[in-house]
């Protein structure tokens, strides 16, 4: 069999066996749905009333980040997830086997973003729940969505990176939140960047994060998009491109 | 075709500053159990792991089915069947789901993997059980399982890293019978084990490690005849009978015989066992006495490793 081939279906075997252990483990989709429940709870009902944002309601500027949060987030789970299938030996003997060495890791992002596509469409009905109205197009809150997808598997290649460098599962699981909670609240996700102090604006203004942010919330709320679409797709499809190759030489250098 | 079914000549590896094996010669040959001995942080393990491809050696070259491990790893994973305390099953999915998964990465086709899969989990005691999820399984299942998934593209060689660690006497015991088995079949198995007995109840072909250098290699009773020779032992029933029974031994021993006046037994090293061990039992029941226990004793193979290494099994602390 020509290997692109055997690459694709050994991928698809790696993505079934994730997929069907996703209902049997219920807590893993129960703590990726509450930790964004809680954040939406606290700034819509909690910070919100403090927060100014210009044009729009609060709740519509928040759920764009929110969703973003959430696909970055699951970053960890994929990182835990790798860490786990490490520990556990099962990488072993899947690496005993005549399949795809790169299957590991595509199923695993692949899959990954399959779970967090759910997450999010959870999380779109909370938003409508508390009131969330997105006003752009279908095609536009289709692009959103596209986008979206894009950011949680290039965030899921950096989540498998760490968990490749790392020994433990421990490490990875503090790991993953270190890089994560500046990332995303230093950005245009839950405040306007222009409240912030001006040191901190030059980061937040900039970083590939807030680019999705605007970017998504343009297409939600139908704003003024520019080049936001082009400038994200560009950060996102260049993390991956980095990422890809970074994860397969530390898979191997990991792996023996 | 090569005559043996794995073989490795001068691998060493070495972890940062530890050096984990030293130029290690090995040859399996095909349809036996070659058992690896050795204890916690001998290289077992690594040996394995460099012979599966999960490795590549510092030094040295091996191969396995005549092929190289190094240079076409994906031609030995076509061959080979992995299982033990390294190799995992997923605890997330049924018996039958990881079967049919690991079938499929080995390359089979969909039905092919479904019917090797429903074979397998006959086989194997385990249809019962077949479509719960693994991780319920007992340590014994878990087992059997994940031996299972090793066998699944039907391998002509598998190896078996410390298969029965932590499993209770009662599915240590079937788990032996199931390796014999394969056995049976015509697969070679290449084994590690730190369980002395189990060594010399599976395998023909012992090969014993301390500190990543290979110390013997042999039958287990070639290496129980390294370290000295056969004893005939006598338990009496009445304690005024042992001078009679040390008389007798003394008659047929090498060296003067051994008493155990608490427990009313004599023992005696005998040069010419089986023969000896006539002798005596003849000459025990002419002069009228009865007997506890009237046996010939080979050394275990706890002492066969105090021999050549000096230091018992438990001495070294393990580093894996």
């Amino acid at each position: 069999m020509s290997s692109p081939i055997r690459s694709l279906r050994d991928s698809g075997v790696i993505i079934w066996r994730q997929l069907i252990q996703l209902p049997r483990i219920p807590e893993v989709l129960i703590f990726a749905l509450i930790q964004p429940v809680m954040f939406v709870l606290l700034f819509r009902y909690v910070f919100g009333g403090a927060i100014q944002t210009p044009g729009e309601s609060y709740v519509n500027y928040l759920m764009p980040g929110i969703f973003a949060q959430t696909v970055a987030f699951g970053a960890v789970a994929s990182g835990i997830g790798l860490a786990e299938d490490l520990r556990r030996g099962i990488i072993d003997r899947f690496r005993s086997l005549p399949m795809s060495r790169s299957a590991v890791l595509v199923g695993r992002t692949v899959s990954d973003l399959v779970r967090n596509a759910a997450v999010v469409a959870v999380m779109m009905g909370v938003g409508l729940l508390v009131g969330f109205r997105p006003s752009g197009s279908v095609a536009a809150i289709i692009l959103a969505f596209a986008l979206l997808f894009l950011t949680s598997f290039a965030f899921s290649w950096i989540g498998v990176v760490i968990a490749l460098s790392l020994k433990t599962v421990e490490a990875v699981q503090s790991a993953g939140f270190i890089w994560l909670f500046p990332l995303t609240f230093a950005s245009s996700a839950f405040v306007p960047t222009d409240s912030m102090p001006s040191w901190l604006q030059g980061f937040a203004v900039n970083q590939p994060f807030t680019v999705v942010v605007n970017a998504v919330r343009a297409l939600f709320l139908a704003q003024p998009v520019g080049t936001l679409v082009w400038q994200a797709l560009a950060w996102m499809i260049g993390i991956t491109a980095v990422m890809i190759p970074l994860a397969t030489r530390q898979y191997r250098r990991r792996t023996g | 075709m090569t005559d043996f079914a794995v073989r490795a000549e001068g691998i060493s590896k070495s972890f940062g500053k530890t050096l984990a094996l030293r130029k290690v010669d090995l040859e399996v040959p095909r349809g036996i159990v070659f058992g690896l001995l050795g204890p916690n942080g001998s290289g077992k393990s690594t040996t394995v792991r460099i012979l599966a491809t999960l490795l590549q050696p510092d030094t040295g070259v091996a191969t396995v089915d005549g092929i190289d491990v190094v240079k076409h790893p994906d031609k030995v994973r076509q061959r080979i069947g992995l299982a033990g305390q390294y190799a995992a099953v997923d605890e997330y999915l049924t018996g039958r789901e990881n079967l049919v998964m690991f079938g499929r990465l080995s390359g089979m086709s969909k039905s092919d993997a479904r019917a090797r899969a429903d074979e397998l989990l006959h086989q194997f005691d385990l249809a019962d059980a077949a479509d719960r999820v693994s991780k319920g399984y007992s340590g014994g299942m878990r087992r059997r399982l994940d031996l299972a998934s090793s066998l699944m593209a039907r391998p002509p060689i598998l190896f078996l890293d410390e298969p029965t660690t932590g499993l209770d006497p009662r599915s240590r015991l079937g788990l032996w019978q199931t390796i014999q088995g394969l056995v049976a079949d015509g697969i070679t198995v290449l084994l590690t084990t730190q369980y002395l007995e189990e060594a010399d109840r599976l395998a023909q072909r012992i090969a014993v490690l301390d500190k990543g250098d290979v110390i013997a290699v042999g039958s287990p009773g070639e290496l129980k005849s390294r370290v000295g020779g056969e004893s005939v032992e006598v338990a009496v029933v009445r304690p005024a009978d042992l001078d009679a029974a040390t008389r007798i031994l003394a008659a047929s021993a090498s060296e003067a015989p051994r008493i155990d006046l608490e427990r009313n037994r004599v023992i005696a090293a005998v040069a010419d066992g089986a023969a000896a061990m006539a002798r005596v039992s003849a000459a025990i029941a002419e002069a009228g006495i009865h007997t506890e226990e009237l046996a010939l004793r080979r050394p275990t193979l706890d002492e066969v490793f105090l021999a050549l290494t000096g230091h018992t099994t438990e001495d070294e602390e393990p580093t894996a």
